[in-house]
């Protein structure tokens, strides 16, 4: 039981300032995510009936190995500000939100670096 | 928060079936949620019978014959019966509408009134708006100026006027905040759609000099960004306005402030 009033509850904490850059963010790398999974998927079609030699050797060449690096930036940081967003949707429990945004930080860090690494791997041989 | 099935105490039950009227022969059957505070009850879905012969077009008609010739205890709002108000907004058929503007006859078979959905009922049909008059309250919808009051009234072109349309409609009956699943999860922090629009036309209102205080207090991952372009909002508005819209302009407006 509160008796804080309707206007109180409302305005609450007062605004964040924040929230825009957020979303142009989420718009840049959306726009970005075009053209980068486009040639993903064409890099894909293009290796398919390869074998393993000469796939590495495709994705390891620098063109490619740019190309999949962009993708794994772009791509990573839209999943996510996209996690973000729907974590903030239904996790409301001020704890467990906690606990969801630090573990989608990390899952994003993680994967990020993974993919980079692959890549990097495959380019500058083992 | 997400709630995928209704709490304990607000499961719908079946209720009481009332007595068709005698020697009607042109019968609508109506289900209508009921719920009273005082009986410590859970809600449950009254049946009535309306001779539509005797019966104004409208389902507000319909439901004022009910309280009037049959059960007395619906318990509803209404005031104008022609769409200006917003009191008798509920949902009906399954969309959030107003009573006075539905048709009876837009509803094939039983028509189904329930109260705006997600909303803490007060009795029946009567949804408890006080957070949603908060909201509309904390953005401030009066003209802020720092320039002194001019003599007469404060001008504006026919042109800047027009930017008005498609916003001053509004009714604030809240078809359209109540049919927003992010406002569901969220409207103690999310403004929702009604709101928003409302603050976009003060954001638009060319005499209004506070434009960048307005979006100060709207900048927040809750009060605006919960809209995710559902578009709930724009079926739902009974004025066939755009909440959705207004949305995104007042998203544009902050990314322009920052490039």
């Amino acid at each position: 039981m509160s008796l804080r009033t309707p206007m109180s509850k409302v305005r609450g904490l007062g605004s964040a300032k924040s929230g825009a850059e957020h979303f142009w963010r989420q718009r840049v790398t959306a726009i970005a995510n075009i053209p980068l999974m486009i040639l993903f998927v064409a890099v894909l079609v293009s290796n398919l009936g390869g074998n393993h030699a000469s796939v590495t050797a495709s994705i390891g060449s620098p063109m490619i190995a740019i190309l999949f690096l962009l993708i794994i930036c772009s791509a990573v940081y839209h999943m996510y500000l996209g996690m973000q967003v729907i974590i903030e949707d239904y996790v409301h429990g001020e704890g467990l939100k906690i606990v969801c945004i630090l573990g989608n930080i990390f899952f994003a860090v993680v994967i990020g670096l993974a993919g980079a690494f692959s890549i990097l791997k495959l380019s500058f041989g083992s | 928060m997400v709630e995928l099935a209704l709490p304990k105490n607000s499961k719908v039950g079946t209720g009481k079936t009332w007595p068709k009227p005698d020697g009607a022969t042109n019968l609508r059957e109506y289900q209508i949620y009921r719920w009273n505070p005082d009986d410590g009850k859970n809600p449950q879905i009254d049946t009535y019978y309306v001779d539509m012969d005797t019966c104004g077009p409208m389902v507000l008609d319909a439901l004022l014959k009910i309280k009037n010739e049959i059960d007395p205890t619906l318990t509803l709002r209404r005031s104008c019966r022609e769409g200006i108000c917003g009191s008798c907004s509920m949902n009906i058929d399954g969309t959030n509408t107003l009573a006075c503007t539905m048709g009876t006859d837009e509803v094939s078979g039983t028509v189904k009134v329930y109260p705006l959905p997600h909303m803490e009922v007060i009795k029946d049909l009567v949804p408890d708006m006080t957070n949603f008059y908060a909201q509309h309250a904390s953005i401030e919808p009066w003209l802020q100026t720092k320039t002194p009051e001019p003599q007469g009234e404060w001008l504006q072109s026919h042109e800047d006027r027009e930017g008005l349309d498609g916003l001053y409609e509004c009714i604030l009956c809240a078809c359209c905040s109540t049919s927003c699943p992010s406002y569901w999860w969220n409207s103690d922090r999310y403004l929702g759609p009604a709101v928003l629009l409302q603050a976009y036309r003060w954001l638009n209102d060319s005499r209004d000099e506070a434009t960048g205080e307005r979006l100060d207090n709207l900048e927040d991952p809750f009060r605006l960004y919960r809209c995710h372009t559902i578009m709930n909002c724009a079926k739902a508005c009974p004025k066939s306005l755009n909440p959705a819209k207004a949305i995104a302009e007042i998203k544009k407006l902050m990314v322009e402030r920052q490039l």
